[in-house]
């Protein structure tokens, strides 16, 4: 693993050569996060959102355990318990408002992790597995934050959960069991939120696995960068500590004062008012809506509004918001280009823009009500949202012209690189 | 092989796409959505500005103080206020005897200490607000078929709380001529009430503010309608958020840290990366 250039952990105090016989862990902190793994000296900001994912992830798990302490998964007591926390629990409030944003600033920060990955080719080879595991996390990330946002037992909580088990039963014969089974009941009530508390307490564990797994496959090859170069000598690279372990420092700053802004200014501006009112299975809300996260893969969900042959338009749009994110399995052989960075792309430069603004109106159309304009609107965004995918990725990447590329990182940086005339002419 | 496929899946998709939109197309020429009264006739809520808005609002405890007053003589008769206890007054201002003298002034169900049997008992600090119905049944049999809701989270139940419900109680109005000239058929129902900050503009609750001078104030400020709707809103306001002051008292410190530390994270990573930056040139 790593360049050879990359520091040796060499442990001085008696202490810490004793453990690092007996249990090489501070190796491990010193190769995986210290002067020991080697990264290319030129990443932009964008790189810094692993790292911030990561703190969200802490902060879940953290504000979430303590929230447990106090909630009561049951559905005659759920609301109450959440107020409760919000009221009496000494900082209970500060907690909930914690969670529950750490949860939007999550997303916002795994939406940008996941475009850098789009833009600067990450998924390519040699970092795929870096990639599905991505997907993978993706993909626990959002069925752990909509059950917890059941967990409430708001209105919303109670309709978003009948609406996305219901999804399950448009699949043909299956489909109405299916949906009883998960939901332990022919509705939402005590029996799935009980469940739905014990998987969304387990899930971030699971994502935790999976992130250490992401960072395995990660530092196998390294770190990519913004022009995609990959690295050649060393003075292409610096070691993460200090210089990394500075800049994420001070990102992270950042970013605990924006999300701090957040939860002590305005922490209710991205939920929904319906959820301060106790589920209620005899009345039912006006627009059902979930959090803002989901919102551009509920535009393509109710996109479909015709059958189409013999497929019914539930199928087809239960169907299309799966594969909306199992798209995303692919595209390391989708892409063929063999030009990593975005930047050196011209042409997939622009579809790229265009797919970013076209997601974002997909977002504003699965947070309006199911009518029109919108449903139009989003019927094209999601026609350019597969076809970037599955039709102009694949054909771009085989006609376009990249720019040409730096030499190396180095060169990218300095504007020279010694390096170059050694090479052989490529 | 794999863009062979991956094209026909996209072909799929953007076609079932392309065959929803046209028909959703000529719907939407054929039969072009009805116009309705709710569309035209609702009103956002008035500009009505609260002590506690803002980064640094605080609750003006006099104005809570009276809303709490209007409150309990009037919309309690209808309201509960569930999650509030007697106790959680004290942050309005009043003091412990008169928390308790509050308490006592409700009724709340209780248990005989010689018979075991359910009765009716003075409340004490520790008590919740009482309902003022039985049960479901008897709030609508009371209320034209339609529930009084409970009032302790009305304010974040709605998009723009306050001024949401001081716009509520201060919007009823007679049924204008325009809106049953252009909708015949939208005439507000018997026993239901016309007021166009209300989602369908027609509801159950009659106007509970009706006079000025329906609630004396202690403080000698003039109870007008208009007064009262505020300040029993600001009330609403405290109820759903009791710790909305703290909230915000605590939000600076936080960020004025923060601020702090970034910068000198930021200064350390100048100075750490300042080597690295030099261009050769
Ligand atoms: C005579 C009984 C009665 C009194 C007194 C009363 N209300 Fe109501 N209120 C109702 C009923 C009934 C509804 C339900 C209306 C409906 O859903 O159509 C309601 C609904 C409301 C709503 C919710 C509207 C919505 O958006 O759903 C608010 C807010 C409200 N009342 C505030 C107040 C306030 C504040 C007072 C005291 C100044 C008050 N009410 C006094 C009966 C009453
Ligand atoms: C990937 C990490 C996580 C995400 C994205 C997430 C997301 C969410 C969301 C969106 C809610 C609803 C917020 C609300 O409206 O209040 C919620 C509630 C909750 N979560 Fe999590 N969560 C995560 C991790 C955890 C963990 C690790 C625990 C506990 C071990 C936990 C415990 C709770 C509890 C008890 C609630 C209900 C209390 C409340 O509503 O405030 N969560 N979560």
């Amino acid at each position: 693993m790593s360049f050879p250039w990359a520091h040796e952990y060499t442990p001085s105090h008696p202490f810490m050569k004793w453990m690092d016989e007996k249990l090489p862990l501070p190796r491990l902190v010193y190769n995986s996060v210290g002067s020991g793994y080697p990264v290319p000296r030129n990443l932009n900001y964008f790189w810094n959102f692993g790292f911030l994912a990561l703190a969200c992830l802490g902060i879940q798990i953290v504000t979430g355990v303590i929230l447990a302490m106090h909630y009561a998964a049951n559905a005659g007591v759920a609301f109450d318990s959440v107020e409760h926390i919000m009221r009496d629990v000494n900082w209970g409030w500060m907690l909930r408002y914690a969670h529950a944003n750490g949860a939007s600033a999550f997303f916002v920060v795994i939406y940008i992790h996941i475009f850098r990955g789009f833009f600067y080719g990450s998924y390519k080879a040699p970092r795929e597995m870096v990639w599905l595991l991505g997907v993978v996390i993706f993909l626990l990330m959002m069925a752990t934050a909509f059950m917890g946002y059941v967990l409430p037992w708001g209105q919303m909580s109670f309709w978003g959960a009948k609406v996305i088990t219901g999804l399950f039963s448009a699949i043909p014969l299956v489909g109405e069991p299916l949906q009883q089974w998960l939901l332990g009941g022919f509705a939402p009530d005590n029996a799935s939120l009980n469940r739905f508390f014990s998987l969304h307490y387990l899930l971030p564990f699971v994502i935790v696995g999976v992130v250490v797994l992401h960072i395995w496959a990660l530092h196998i090859p390294g770190s990519s960068n913004p022009t995609g170069v990959e690295v050649k000598s060393e003075s292409d690279t610096v070691p993460f500590y200090p210089y990394y372990i500075a800049k994420d420092g001070w990102a992270m700053g950042l970013f605990a004062f924006l999300y701090c802004a957040m939860l002590f200014f305005f922490p209710n501006a991205l939920g929904h008012p319906d959820n301060y009112v106790p589920a209620n299975p005899m009345s039912t809300p006006a627009h059902i809506v979930p959090e803002w996260y989901f919102w551009p893969f509920y535009a393509i969900l109710r996109a479909f509004t015709s059958d189409f042959f013999f497929i019914p338009a539930k199928l087809m749009g239960v169907l299309a918001m799966f594969s909306a994110i199992l798209v995303w399995f692919f595209l390391p052989w989708l892409d063929r280009s063999p030009v990593r960075s975005g930047s050196y792309r011209p042409a997939f430069k622009k579809f790229f823009i265009i797919l970013l603004i076209d997601v974002l109106i997909l977002g504003y159309c699965g947070g309006a009500p199911a009518a029109e304009p919108y449903v139009m609107i989003s019927q094209i965004a999601a026609i350019y949202y597969f076809a970037h995918f599955l039709i102009i990725l694949p054909i771009v990447s085989s006609i376009e012209r990249p720019d040409p590329l730096p030499f190396s990182i180095t060169e990218a940086v300095l504007g020279s690189d010694e390096q170059a005339a050694l090479a052989p002419a490529e | 092989m794999i863009r062979i496929i991956s094209i026909l899946v996209g072909l799929f998709f953007t076609l079932g796409l392309a065959w929803s939109f046209g028909n959703g197309a000529y719907t939407a020429i054929t039969e072009p959505a009805p116009v309705t009264a709710e569309h035209e006739f609702h009103l956002v809520p008035k500009e009505v500005h609260f002590a506690s808005d803002g980064p640094f609002g605080k609750f003006d405890r006099q104005q809570l103080q009276r809303g709490f007053q209007v409150y309990k003589e009037v919309c309690s008769a209808c309201h509960s206020l569930r999650l509030v206890a007697f106790r959680d007054l004290a942050a309005l201002g009043y003091n412990e005897a008169e928390v308790k003298a509050i308490a006592k002034g409700f009724q709340v169900p209780g248990i005989d200490p010689n018979t075991g049997e359910a009765n009716m008992r003075p409340g004490l600090p520790t008590d919740y607000f009482p309902k003022p119905f039985a049960n479901d049944v008897a709030a609508r049999a009371a209320n034209n078929n339609a529930i009084p809701p409970d009032l302790s989270l009305i304010t974040k139940a709605r998009h723009d709380g306050g001024p949401y419900v001081y716009s509520l109680l201060t919007g009823f109005q007679a049924q204008p001529a325009e809106l049953l000239k252009e909708f015949p058929d939208a005439k507000t129902p018997n026993g239901l009430h016309y007021n166009p900050y209300f989602a369908n503009l027609n509801l159950a609750m009659a106007p509970p503010l009706t006079a000025d001078g329906q609630v004396q104030y202690g403080d000698g400020t003039k109870s007008t309608v208009d007064q009262m709707a505020k300040d029993v809103s600001a009330f609403l306001i405290w109820t759903a958020e009791p710790k909305l002051e703290k909230r915000k008292q605590t939000g600076w410190p936080v960020l004025g840290f923060l601020l702090f530390a970034t910068v000198l994270g930021y200064m350390s990573y100048r100075s750490i990366w300042a080597e690295k930056k030099k261009k050769k040139a």
